[in-house]
């Protein structure tokens, strides 16, 4: 896309392209300008009040961002994972439903439609946490010490999650009434944003620190390169793809927080379905390999919010959203075939080409 | 390797069944332990794990016991065997109210013993674990054979087996494509009608114009297109009622919450949510709450849904909510008619028989409504 | 095949190398790695282009033209290499004709047929209809073989066919073999094994450094000719290199660093004993696959321990993994750079760091600042040329990836290093450079075990050599036996 517009200053040019996270901001902006002549209304925030009287931002871009928050918590996460094991987790749909049926059973107490909460909600997020986290031990184990190829692996809980989601609550659809628990998936009283955005920049806060302060990023980075080398040089691989699956299970415990909190339910076969897809593409989205290594979190984040505002930018042009799944495929094309090497190499040619001639003139 | 992982699998399953029925429901058609172990191993393979409805009220250890041990009270010869195969009641909340009622009925207090069997999308191959299930069922010699098959095709060869070893077969919920003389009644509901209920409900409330935001089902489902169809006939033949957005939330509250959002945004005006099921109701709700738009009896927006969830009935009793249209779960009673019929030499009136189905209204909604026909 | 040449990026592969195979003969190639000998078969077979050169076959007027596998096969050459390529979960049958048909439709009672009949005349233990995977691995080799015969191959090379085999299993590879021979099948043995060259081979080729050698009769060339000619050093002029460098001499009565007892891993070593004194240059020798470098893994703890014991200055100490090797003080340069050594993607900063950034802990990153200043201090120090510490260690030149590499480990600060080939595939420079830095850490105090598979080097460094044969530790060399004539006696087995 980007590449017919270099013309003079290469050189600058080719250290904005070799940024990891050009691409998906490219495509954001891309996104951007093709909304903005399409319809300028798009940009538009607006205050109003909810029915409850409280204060509520709205508009295209207060949704993008609400929306995809479950999206970019999970990308953490996928990153890690990617990085790590140089595969992919396909359960995390499923594991937000467990994680998000867990939290209505605690809250719940096995009573479907309780009239106050059997449990306070931080109980119920905690309990999902360790179970989240125990089931990404599971798929981290299979992949780590097993050697089963992580999607292989994953897809054990892919098929069975749902079900067991399911029986946490006894195939009941538990209702949660009390609006505190609303808050999570929607807005507290008083504060126009809606708190997911602020969950999700806690994230990725937490993220943030946790690179900096410990050697996470190297750890998994020389695992994903090398596992070998890495074992030589004192690390425990498996002991590091293991955390990696345990994070995601934490990033899906809190993802299942929010998507059971903005409809006070779950529906077991429905909820976050296909979202792992989503949370892959946006890895990749980042242009971090899904073959692993080298990861670039912040690049990963952006992906998921390009997802996102792919996903609300087709609703509001009235695309079916059974038809979303191709739109996507259509940009994972255009980024596969943007990054692979051999168009990189071709496209690195035509540069030289033009930087000699240049010269030449 | 993959078996011992299946075997684990299973055994975590069924601590999971019973930490379940230890929290104790205190529902009346309390589902209970309804966690087939079968279905999450590879089912292929296993037997189908059947089990007695009465032994979900005492031992959930039963649950494992192979179909054919399960035939053991049918030797007194005083219980009816019936073989009920389902789909996997974690589907919906309807299944999950199909499945406890058909539970609830056929009981040896009833005079029946039956065994259940289950077919889940999620596992394997739904329709192929189900036609195991039923050979398995004729096998055993069962006398009557209570299907809803998941897919519509491949029941034929099945049946016939069914008939030339006498074993009667009642299709429910669903219908098949097979000759009618292999089955002796057919107990569905009628999509199409349950469409037309709900839009002449609407075309009764007299609004001067109608714009609407349909939340379609999972396209090509029997209960989308039936509930699609009466709706886009009205569209196309009156003047004032105009789709303002038709998508599909594949059953979904969250992608309903994402397009009404995305409609709210653009500023479009719209005054009926037509939801082709109660979450993605409730999904719409969610987004017009948070825009302060105002919905349910004599306000500015209708809201209806469709499946008489307990919990969208309240909203409806809440005025909350303007209409709700019932897919009716509650199967068993029909069957069991069917089956007397039989039992006493007679044959059914008809072969198709279709459910009454209501449509709730807030205005006029009770909470008897609720108790008696929330799932 | 004439003058043949090569050229690699940077590396002159094969500098006008001749190679000649007769009809009904089995000819050994041998050489060290990187002596060229894969690189020579591979031109042969069309997997490279050559730069210059000619290749005729079977009295043909002019020179052939072999542009891809495809060409060699129809030209009769066939390939069955080290690993096995066929398709274990197919039958034999399938193997045996697999890619070979015209056309989309294939006879397949025909096929069993005709594979039986071959199996058969061949002598092969096995039945046309039964899976390739069930087949023991020499078997699975000799359908290969099989293939690559009923192709009415001319020329059948095997690259180390019996690297995976025990002894009856080769025994029986050997048969198959002299029976090609009688049949006509001119074969190229690729092996590291002296004692199976001797008893197959009729002729010998030795290549080294890209070039020949020479070729050989067998009966003209006895063994420790043939280590000489391989190492490149002649037997004859032993005396004078000695001299060249002084080895640095441990201190006598210095007490042992380490102390290893009947220590035996899960890597096929028999059990060894082992010590190293501070200060002391130590080494294992042998020929590629004779277990010098699976012995210091042990040390190590890179391969699974399986027996022994270890004692690091005096107390008993457990050595399970690579971590607890390096709480106590020693450091393991591997063998083989590009699997075990580099993180290829990560900066020259981070390869530096990483073993001491492990051996810190998970919580105790190092700041940004401090890696940078290690990293430059080290570049420095072992002068390492890179575009800037930030570089991926991958698009370094391989010295320099070494250099990383050491630098990674002397930042550690071990009691113990062990180098395992810390010169292999680098330039004439910089293997002077870790020749030298290696004297100066021992004469600092440091403990070095050197690997090489250039003798004149460990000769050089080296105050005692271990000799390796066959996963056996089989002599031990100090003071006056250190010369090349002693040692490459003791490689070859001492039977001159």
């Amino acid at each position: 896309m980007a590449n017919s517009e270099k013309t003079s200053n290469a050189g600058f040019l080719k250290n904005l392209v070799r940024n990891q996270c050009f691409i998906p901001i490219a495509a954001l902006l891309l996104l951007a300008v093709f909304n903005l002549i399409a319809d300028p209304a798009f940009f538009k925030i607006t205050l109003g009040y909810n029915s409850t009287g409280n204060p509520v931002l709205s508009g295209f871009i207060i949704d993008i961002i609400n929306n995809g928050s479950e999206l970019a918590i999970l990308a953490i996460g996928m990153t890690l994972v990617t990085a790590a094991s140089g595969g992919q987790d396909i359960s995390v749909g499923a594991a937000i439903a467990i994680a998000g049926s867990v939290i209505l059973r605690v809250l719940c107490g096995g009573n479907a439609r309780p009239e106050t909460l059997q449990a306070p909600i931080i109980v119920a997020f905690l309990v999902a946490c360790v179970v989240a986290m125990l089931f990404g031990a599971f798929n981290g184990i299979l992949v780590a010490y097993f050697k089963i190829q992580p999607m292989i692996a994953t897809l054990i809980l892919y098929t069975a999650g749902r079900s067991i989601a399911a029986w946490i609550n006894n195939n009941e659809l538990p209702v949660i009434s009390d609006p505190k628990f609303a808050y999570f998936g929607g807005f507290i009283p008083g504060i126009p944003i809606p708190t997911p955005c602020f969950i999700a920049v806690a994230c990725m806060i937490v993220i943030a620190i946790v690179l900096k302060v410990t050697n996470l990023r190297l750890y998994t980075q020389a695992v994903g390169i090398n596992q070998s080398s890495s074992k030589l040089n004192g690390l425990n691989p498996e002991m590091i793809k293991v955390m990696a699956f345990v994070i995601l299970g934490l990033c899906v415990a809190v993802a299942g927080l929010i998507k059971v909190s903005r409809v006070s339910s779950i529906n077991y076969s429905v909820i976050a379905k296909d979202i792992e897809m989503d949370a892959i593409l946006a890895v990749a989205l980042g242009g971090n390999a899904l073959s692993g290594g080298k990861f670039n979190m912040a690049a990963s984040i952006i992906g998921a919010f390009v997802i996102q505002c792919l996903t609300t930018t087709l609703y509001k042009f009235g695309v079916s959203s059974t038809a979303l799944p191709a739109y996507k495929a259509v940009v994972v094309i255009l980024l596969v075939i943007v990054s692979a090497p051999t168009v990189r190499e071709y496209f690195d040619t035509i540069m030289k080409k033009m930087k000699i001639s240049k010269e030449v003139a | 390797m993959k078996k011992k992982l299946a075997v684990l699998l299973t055994g975590a399953m069924v601590m999971a069944t019973l930490a379940g029925c230890g929290g104790g429901s205190e529902e009346a058609a309390a589902p209970a332990a309804e966690a087939p172990a079968a279905e999450e191993a590879p089912a292929a393979e296993e037997a189908p794990a059947a089990e007695e409805a009465p032994a979900a009220e005492e031992a959930p250890a039963a649950e494992e016991a192979p179909a054919a041990e399960a035939e053991a009270p049918a030797a007194d010869g005083e219980l009816i065997t019936v073989g009920i195969i389902n789909n996997d009641p974690s589907e919906s909340g309807y299944r999950t109210a199909n499945d406890a009622d058909l539970k609830a009925a056929f009981t040896e207090e009833n005079g029946y013993s039956a065994s259940f069997a289950y077919g889940n999308p999620a596992v394997g191959n739904a329709n192929e674990d189900q036609v195991k299930a039923a050979q398995q069922f004729i096998q055993d010699g069962v006398d009557y054979l209570l299907l809803s098959a998941a897919d519509t095709a491949g029941w034929d060869t099945v049946l016939q087996d069914a008939q030339d070893q006498g074993v009667q077969v009642i299709l429910f919920d669903r219908t098949i494509d097979a000759d009618d003389s292999l089955y002796a009644a057919s107990i569905v509901s009628d999509m199409d009608k349950e469409g037309q209920t709900a839009v002449d409900w609407l075309a009764n409330q007299n609004l001067e114009t109608y714009n609407i935001i349909h939340l379609q089902g999972q396209m090509g489902s029997a209960a989308q297109q039936g509930r699609t169809k009466a709706l886009d006939d009205k569209v196309a033949a009156e003047d004032n009622w105009n789709m303002v957005e038709q998508q599909t939330a594949s059953w979904n509250a969250e992608n309903a919450q994402q397009i009404v959002q995305s409609v709210i945004s653009s500023g479009k005006e719209f005054n009926v949510i037509y939801a082709e099921n109660d979450d993605m109701a409730k999904g719409a709700v969610a987004a017009l709450d948070a825009a302060n738009i105002s919905h349910g009896v004599g306000k500015d927006v209708i809201v209806m849904g469709f499946d008489c969830n307990k919990w969208a009935l309240e909203e409806l009793l809440a005025g909350n909510w303007n209409y709700d249209g019932q897919c009716n779960p509650f199967q068993s009673s029909y069957i069991d008619d069917v089956i007397k019929t039989l039992e006493s030499g007679g044959t059914p009136a008809e072969k198709v028989i279709i459910m009454d189905e209501k449509g709730f209204d807030a205005s006029t909604i009770t909470q008897e409504d609720v108790d008696n026909y929330g799932i | 095949m004439r003058n043949i040449h090569k050229i690699f990026p940077g590396v002159h592969a094969l500098q006008g190398v001749d190679f000649t195979l007769r009809k009904g003969e089995i000819h050994a190639l041998m050489g060290e790695n990187g002596a060229g000998k894969s690189t020579l078969i591979k031109v042969l077979t069309g997997v490279y282009g050559k730069e210059e050169g000619d290749i005729f076959l079977d009295g043909t007027d002019g020179p052939v033209a072999i542009h891809s596998p495809q060409d060699a096969q129809n030209m009769g050459i066939s390939t069955v290499y080290q690993e096995i390529t066929l398709c274990p979960n197919l039958t034999v049958a399938e193997n045996m004709f697999i890619a070979r048909t015209k056309g989309a439709v294939q006879n397949w009672k025909k096929m069993n047929t005709d594979t039986d009949r071959i199996l058969e005349s061949l002598q092969i233990p096995a039945r046309a209809s039964q899976q390739l995977g069930t087949c023991s691995l020499a078997v699975q080799q000799m359908i290969a073989i099989a293939r690559a015969v009923d192709m009415e191959c001319k020329v059948l090379i095997l690259d180390e066919p019996t690297s995976s085999l025990d002894e009856q299993e080769v025994e029986k590879l050997f048969k198959l073999m002299r029976d090609l021979r009688a049949k006509g099948v001119g074969i190229i043995f690729v092996t590291h094994f002296l004692e199976q060259v001797y008893e197959v081979c009729d002729r010998i080729t030795v290549m080294r450094d890209g070039k020949l050698v020479g070729e050989y009769e067998i009966e003209k060339l006895p063994r420790v000719q043939l280590v000489s000619k391989m190492l490149g050093k002649e037997v004859d002029d032993l005396s004078d290199i000695k001299s060249e460098t002084k080895a640095f001499q441990a201190e006598k009565g210095a007490a042992p660093v380490l102390e290893a007892e009947g220590l035996v891993s899960n890597a096929g070593i028999k059990p060894f004993d082992f010590h190293i004194n501070k200060g002391e240059v130590n080494g294992f020798t042998g020929l590629l696959g004779s277990g010098r470098s699976e012995c210091v893994r042990a040390i190590f703890g890179a391969d699974r321990v399986t027996g022994g014991k270890v004692k690091m200055n005096g107390k008993d100490v457990k050595i399970a993994k690579p971590l607890d090797a390096m709480k106590n003080g020693i450091a393991y340069l591997p063998e083989d750079r590009k699997v075990d050594g580099i993180v290829g993607d990560l900066s020259v900063r981070d390869n530096i760091i990483l073993a001491q950034q492990v051996l810190k802990g998970f919580f105790k990153p190092f700041s940004k600042a401090e890696a940078n200043k290690v990293a430059d201090e080290y570049i420095k120090l072992l002068n390492i040329k890179t575009a800037s510490k930030d570089t991926p260690i991958k698009s370094l030149s391989g010295g320099n990836q070494q250099k990383v590499i050491l630098a990674r480990w002397l930042f550690t600060h071990p009691e113990y290093l062990i180098l395992d080939e810390p010169t292999r595939g680098i330039d004439v420079g910089t293997k002077v450079d870790i020749q030298k830095l290696v004297l100066q850490l021992a004469s600092e105090g440091m403990s070095v075990t050197f690997i090489s598979s250039e003798l004149d080097e460990m000769l050089r460094t080296c105050s005692r050599l271990i000799v390796m044969r066959d996963r056996k530790a089989v002599g031990e060399l100090t003071g006056e036996d250190l010369n090349q004539g002693t040692v490459m006696n003791t490689i070859a087995g001492g039977d001159k």
